[in-house]
């Protein structure tokens, strides 16, 4: 084959590739331009602002990116509690305090939490114990709650991040992301976590309920359970089960930023920390360094006395 | 390959270290009967994801039982791989080599069933991805996910690569295996020639790969320590928790190394590269890792014994004199006191004898921790009360039994289908060995 003929061969397949650059660039851009428009159309919908009635009768404009839909759907309401979950109740410090001079073993606080949250009868979010620290100090009854710590060794270990503190100093456990390992049960020093070894109680009634962090309801078969301050009943302003249920004026709930807890038997609120001072407030082995947010005060002068009855199961942990 | 030793020595190491790779009664009927008892097993496990872990004994107080015992076990037995092949490789301790692939092989066994282990013990296994997606690298179960993962991979390597001259050699050997079988071999085997080049590359890599594999194997420990470490409890609240494990896993891997020699010697008749030296040294090596763990043990448990503080005065209680003294002073005195002793004396450092005493060993170091994981929560800081007795007093279950022995079957199938396709003395060092000996 002679040169002559192969030149313009070879000049056709160089115009062919030259022609396919062009062709090929000019879409590339072309098509980035298009898209660029339209991210741009939908930048400027997003920046849209629209009006809406609040419940208190004010018209508002806001951004429509920063609006939540209150969804319909099961899975999006499960989203929705979930955030909030975590999020929690901004600018709040709950503390809780307990009375220790006026517990009687009534265990009503054990009925309703139990009760709340559908707990098998051996689970406790709140166990009323027999303590008796030495031989010659006075026994006592000690209702012990998840002491909801500032430095949680449970929130430390946890591998998967299913049990978080919030800002508002609550400690909770998402079900939907506990895996049963069950390391937060051996580093937590109060014992105050439990495990849902079986199916839980109301599995069946509680099927279609959407999981609330919050409540921890439905329980789930698998998953670790504990006190949650009952961050539902908070949420609307209302003291906790165990604090509302107690007879006796064992409990008191409140807000350490407002420096102000109120007694869930007589409803009377008294500030925090001077409730603390009068009464000679202490916490759960500090020299463990957790930090505990639960509060005592001891039990001198009580009102009701300790029943002998009761006696044994204080000393056994006593003498081993 | 020049050979310096004669074509009759190289042909006898060859064959004899090749032999085992065959199919025999023997063999099939071990493999018959582990894969009946795993499929038992895994229909506890069955019941158990079904109906919760409520079929065990575990309760709220006692949370963690027979199942992380297990898992402890199983990592603390894969340290051996390190200690033979790493360690004493190293330290060009040559009477080792032969024993270093049976070392390898247990150490991959058990480091990739202990992840198993714990996926037994999780109430969601299903949701095990969780660990990946949101893990916490603050929490000690992040760092043991990654460390053990890494170790296995290693230990992995750390068997191939020293076993790619032998995997050409049963390529050449292996006459009477089906064609697929061989060419498996052969790929395996890299094109090695044994060329002085691939020889070089072959010992720099394993001599990288030991140097590595030692601080990898030590932070498997020390971090599976520290699952129990970084709490509170009494028992576990201890600074020196990470080396008490270590040495502990020395003497567990020892004693399994042992036992693992006895039975390959006996049934592949290996008498003359698994000798009596090999058992009286192996001998050494456990009375000498032994005293070191013994040594920790005594630090362990006589401190907080002179202190008494509360609740540690309740768990030694308990311990020595209480519920659990059976078992602590039969692990102590029968796993690991006996056992130094008897094998102080030369008569006793034989292949026999080593083997009974190991499976004491053995057995003692499952129960020690077991001794170390469960008598802890039945004494937490605030007192046991409101609940059931089984949660007070943990009694393992049949089901819980058997989901435990499961990873063993699991374990005892890889060994055994590793030594039935590779040689377990390395064919390529014996006769290297030899060669440099007569040299």
């Amino acid at each position: 084959m002679s040169e002559q003929e192969e030149k313009p061969k070879k000049n056709s397949r160089r115009k062919f590739l030259q022609e396919l650059g062009i062709v090929g660039i000019g879409s590339v851009l072309g098509g980035s331009a298009i898209l660029a428009g339209i991210n741009y159309d939908k930048k400027k919908t997003a920046s849209q602002r629209i009006r809406v009635l609040t419940a208190e009768n004010e018209l508002l404009e806001i951004e429509k990116s920063d609006t939540t839909k209150v969804a319909k759907t099961k899975y999006e309401n499960l989203t929705y509690l979930q955030k909030q979950g975590r999020d929690g109740l901004a600018g709040k410090r709950f503390v809780m305090v307990i009375d220790l001079s006026k517990c009687r073993n009534a265990r009503k606080c054990m009925a309703a939490c139990n009760a709340a949250h559908h707990l098998r009868p051996e689970q406790h979010h709140i166990n009323v114990l027999k303590m008796e620290e030495t031989e010659n100090t006075p026994a006592f009854y000690m209702p012990k709650p998840c002491q909801h710590c500032d430095n949680p060794p449970c929130v430390a270990v946890c591998p998967v991040d299913a049990t978080f503190k919030r800002p508002d100093g609550i400690v909770l456990i998402d079900n939907e992301r506990c895996i049963g390992c069950r390391f937060c049960i051996a580093a937590c020093p109060y014992s105050a976590r439990v495990f849902n070894w079986a199916e839980p109680l109301n599995a069946q009634a509680d099927k279609d309920l959407t999981y609330n962090v919050e409540l921890n309801v439905p329980q789930r078969k698998g998953t670790i359970s504990k006190c949650l301050f009952s961050a539902d009943r908070l949420r609307e302003g209302k003291l906790p089960y165990c604090v509302g249920a107690c007879p006796n004026g064992v409990y008191y709930f409140g807000d350490e930023n407002e420096d102000a807890v109120t007694n869930g038997t007589t409803k009377e609120t008294v500030r925090f920390k001077k409730l603390l001072e009068d009464n000679g407030g202490y916490t759960l082995m500090p020299e463990l360094g957790t930090h505990p947010r639960v509060y005592y005060l001891p039990a001198k002068g009580k009102e009701y006395p300790f029943q002998d009855k009761d006696k044994p199961e204080a000393l056994e942990h006593l003498r081993g | 390959m020049k050979d310096m030793l004669g074509q009759s020595t190289t042909d006898k190491i060859t064959s004899d270290l090749l032999r085992p790779i065959r199919l025999t009664k023997g063999f099939m009927a071990w493999m018959g009967f582990l894969g009946v008892s795993l499929v038992v097993c895994l229909g506890a496990y069955a019941i158990q994801l079904k109906d919760g872990l409520v079929v065990t004994g575990l309760g709220d107080y006692v949370s963690w039982g027979m199942y992380i015992s297990n898992f402890v076990f199983f990592v603390a037995t894969s340290l051996i791989g390190m200690l033979i092949s790493a360690v004493l490789g190293l330290s060009g301790a040559k009477w080792a080599s032969p024993l270093a692939r049976i070392a390898e092989i247990i150490a991959l066994a058990f480091a990739a069933v202990a992840g198993l282990v714990i996926v037994s013990d999780m109430g969601h296994p299903e949701r095990l991805l969780n660990v990946f997606i949101h893990g916490r690298i603050q929490s000690p179960i992040l760092w043991d996910v990654t460390v053990v993962t890494i170790y296995v991979l290693i230990s992995a390597l750390f068997l191939y690569i020293p076993l790619i001259p032998d995997l050409k050699i049963c390529h050449d050997k292996l006459d009477k295996l089906p064609p697929f079988a061989r060419n498996i071999y052969k790929v395996l085997s890299l094109n090695w020639t044994g060329s002085h080049e691939q020889e070089k590359i072959v010992k720099q890599l394993t001599r990288a790969i030991a140097i590595f594999i030692i601080p990898v194997a030590l932070a498997i420990h020390t971090v599976t320590s520290w699952l129990f470490a970084s709490t509170s409890r009494v028992g576990w609240d201890s600074t020196i928790f990470g080396p008490y494990f270590v040495t502990g896993a020395f003497v567990a891997g020892s004693a399994a190394v042992i036992i693992a020699m006895y039975f390959y010697r006996e049934n592949y008749k290996l008498k003359d590269y698994i000798t009596d030296f090999h058992f009286d040294q192996m001998g050494k090596l456990l009375v000498l890792v032994s005293l070191v763990y013994l040594y920790f043990n005594l630090n362990e448990y006589m401190v907080p014994a002179y202190k008494m503080k509360r609740s540690d005065a309740l768990h030694i209680h308990e311990l020595f004199v209480g519920t659990h003294a059976l078992l602590f002073w039969s692990v102590q005195i029968l796993g690991l006191i006996l056992p130094i002793i008897l094998l102080l004396f030369k008569k006793i450092r034989r292949p026999l004898p080593m083997m009974i005493i190991s499976i004491f060993v053995l057995l003692g170091a499952w129960f020690k921790r077991y001794i170390i994981v469960v008598p802890t929560q039945e004494n937490p800081f605030l007192p046991i009360q409101n609940v059931p007795l089984n949660f007070k007093v943990y009694t393992p279950t049949l089901i819980e039994i058997l989901i435990t022995i499961a990873p063993f079957i699991l374990a005892l199938l890889i060994i055994t289908i590793l030594s039935k396709i590779i040689p377990i003395v390395s064919i390529h060092e014996t006769i290297e060995e030899l060669e440099a000996k007569n040299k």
